[in-house]
């Protein structure tokens, strides 16, 4: 399957995700027990819950990402514009190349910064030496990081402090041009500066982008995403806007998780 | 006394122990150091080193067994180089975790503890019987490079089980494929470790005299070898039949040959010592 199969570039990509009844085992172990839900394009959706209740787990079936892990296995289907993503014919690499992923602890590779932006690049086998730096540049405008490292490309990515790289990391997500990104705790291991940084990126993104965030901090749910969705031990409680669900969630649960009252 | 205090005097009584132990071994390591340069330190010049083997001792070299180690050396490290990397990617990357390559692992690590003799007779079984390869530099090298191999394939899994899986993780989200993977970030990234172990296996290998005796490596060959069929001998055969000689010039011969053989391992260590910090400065 090609990329444009998986993308309609007639949708301009911006692709729909439908979740239909998944559920996910590691060995014995059902992590995910049957959750569908649809997220809609150019929205910011959050998700959260306590810690270990799956949504770690959720978010890297879009990416595919649990693939690897011994003995984990999916049940129900995951739609990306229609597309099963897990059927048998899909290229993975492709459909990463669609899906960018940020991680919790920023995790740049130990080259420099501009070999870090241009990797993804380089991997899809593109050569073109004023190609790829006019797209690192670019990507590392976008991750608003272009001013405090375009005087030094050349110097390890390792050197750049905890927030500087976890952006550098969202820029080497943007250079491949995906069009839907997932974070998983992107700012967990953050200061708040560096922090509100990344929540004023994301916000930016929004534009482009279709996000999917991880979160542990609701102030951070409830200022930057369009959708939340609750999750409570590998079951989806309750997923609606977020204006309405840090309001006047429809379950207690939500009610207790976000005031705090447990978790 | 109070459990504080006994525990102090535990605490030193250890200690005192532990640098007792270090230093018997330091000092008989220089002892023998000390011991061989005294008999072989002024009997090496540069002939020593160019002169083929004779019967009088002053007259003989070490040329022809430095030139078979050489050899071995070179086409040891082409054979089990490729093999053995390649086996530890497979083993770390590949393999499906599970019963098989379980057995597989404690196999290979007890491999690594097999008596160097029996792959001796390995190597003269398979390489110089049924390969017809004779006690050749092939047979040699091929029968090493078994001995070395498990060696090898260790480092190179424990290295790249130090690579963070973070990195992994990142590479493979970016679109990368598996072999994209290893070879642009998994590679790089272990590449310190997985040198430092091919050198420590190598530099074990350029001291093995058994398994190459087995095979049927020579004492006495009258030039250098200049293809890989060709017969040998190595700097331990060469020591272990001077140190065997009756007449005393034979001894300080044996022990010139030894100066050199410790310092080429030495020099190797060294290297492998060199990659190991500039490897884990990298890493952090
Ligand atoms: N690789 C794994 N193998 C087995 N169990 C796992 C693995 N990863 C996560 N789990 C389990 O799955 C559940 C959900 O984990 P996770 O998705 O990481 O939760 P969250 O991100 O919400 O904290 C937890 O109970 C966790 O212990
Ligand atoms: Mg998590």
């Amino acid at each position: 399957m090609t990329l444009d199969k998986i993308i309609d570039p007639a949708l301009k990509k911006v692709p729909k995700i439908e979740v239909k009844d998944v559920k996910v085992w590691y060995s014995d172990f059902n992590a995910i027990k049957g959750i569908s839900m649809d997220i809609k394009p150019n929205t910011v959706t959050a998700f959260i819950g306590p810690s270990g209740c799956g949504k770690s787990t959720f978010l890297r079936l879009f990416n595919r990402m649990n693939d690897y892990i011994d003995g984990f296995k999916l049940d129900g289907k995951i739609k990306i514009n229609g597309d099963n993503i897990y059927k048998k014919k899909i290229n993975i690499e492709e459909l990463r190349k669609e899906i960018g992923m940020v991680f919790q602890k920023p995790n740049p590779f130990p080259k420099s910064i501009f070999d870090n932006v241009a990797y993804g690049l380089k991997i899809q086998g593109i050569n073109d030496k004023k190609f790829i730096a006019e797209r690192v540049e670019k990507a590392l405008k976008q991750a608003d990081l272009w001013n405090e490292v375009k005087d030094d490309l050349k110097k390890s990515a390792l050197s750049l402090s905890g927030g500087q790289q976890q952006r550098l990391c969202i820029a080497r997500t943007l250079a491949v041009e995906p069009s839907i990104i997932l974070m998983d705790e992107p700012t967990s291991a953050l200061d708040p500066i560096s922090t509100a940084k990344i929540e004023e990126l994301i916000f930016e993104l929004k534009e482009k982008y279709t996000i999917i965030i991880v979160t542990h901090n609701m102030q951070q749910a409830s200022r930057i995403s369009d959708y939340t969705a609750f999750f409570y031990l590998g079951e989806l409680i309750e997923f609606d806007k977020t204006k309405k669900i840090f309001t006047n969630p429809e379950k207690q649960q939500t009610e207790n998780y976000i005031t705090g009252r447990f978790g | 006394m109070n459990n504080i205090q006994k525990n102090r005097l535990k605490d030193q009584i250890f200690k005192i122990w532990g640098i007792g132990c270090t230093l018997f071994g330091l000092v008989i390591l220089f002892f023998f150091i000390g011991d061989i340069l005294i008999d072989g330190i002024q009997r090496i010049d540069w002939s020593f080193i160019t002169d083929l083997p004779s019967r009088k001792a002053e007259k003989s070299g070490i040329y022809t067994a430095l030139m078979g180690s050489i050899w071995i050396l070179c086409l040891t490290t082409v054979i089990a180089l490729p093999i053995g990397i390649a086996a530890g990617i497979y083993l770390e990357e590949y393999s499906k975790k599970g019963k098989l390559s379980a057995l597989l692992e404690i196999n290979i690590s007890n491999l690594a503890g097999v008596p160097s003799i029996i792959y001796g007779l390995l190597g003269l079984e398979v390489f110089v019987r049924i390969m017809s390869l004779g006690a050749s530099v092939l047979a040699g090298s091929l029968t090493l490079s078994l001995l070395i191999l498990p060696i090898i394939i260790v480092a190179t899994r424990e290295a790249i089980k130090a690579v963070p899986t973070s990195i992994k993780d990142a590479s493979y989200a970016l679109g990368a494929s598996k072999w994209q993977t290893i070879w642009y970030q998994i590679l790089p990234a272990s590449s310190g470790g997985i040198l430092t172990g091919v050198i420590l296996a190598l530099s074990r290998a350029v001291g093995e005299t058994a398994p190459l005796i087995v095979i049927g490596a020579l004492a006495y060959v009258p030039f250098a070898p200049s293809t890989p069929m060709d017969e040998f001998s190595v700097l331990p055969i060469q020591i272990f039949n001077w140190i065997s000689r009756p007449q005393h010039g034979f001894i300080e011969n044996a022990a010139a040959a030894i100066i050199i053989l410790l310092l080429i391992t030495f020099v190797m260590n060294g290297i492998a010592v060199y990659f190991r910090n500039k490897w884990q400065k990298k890493l952090k």
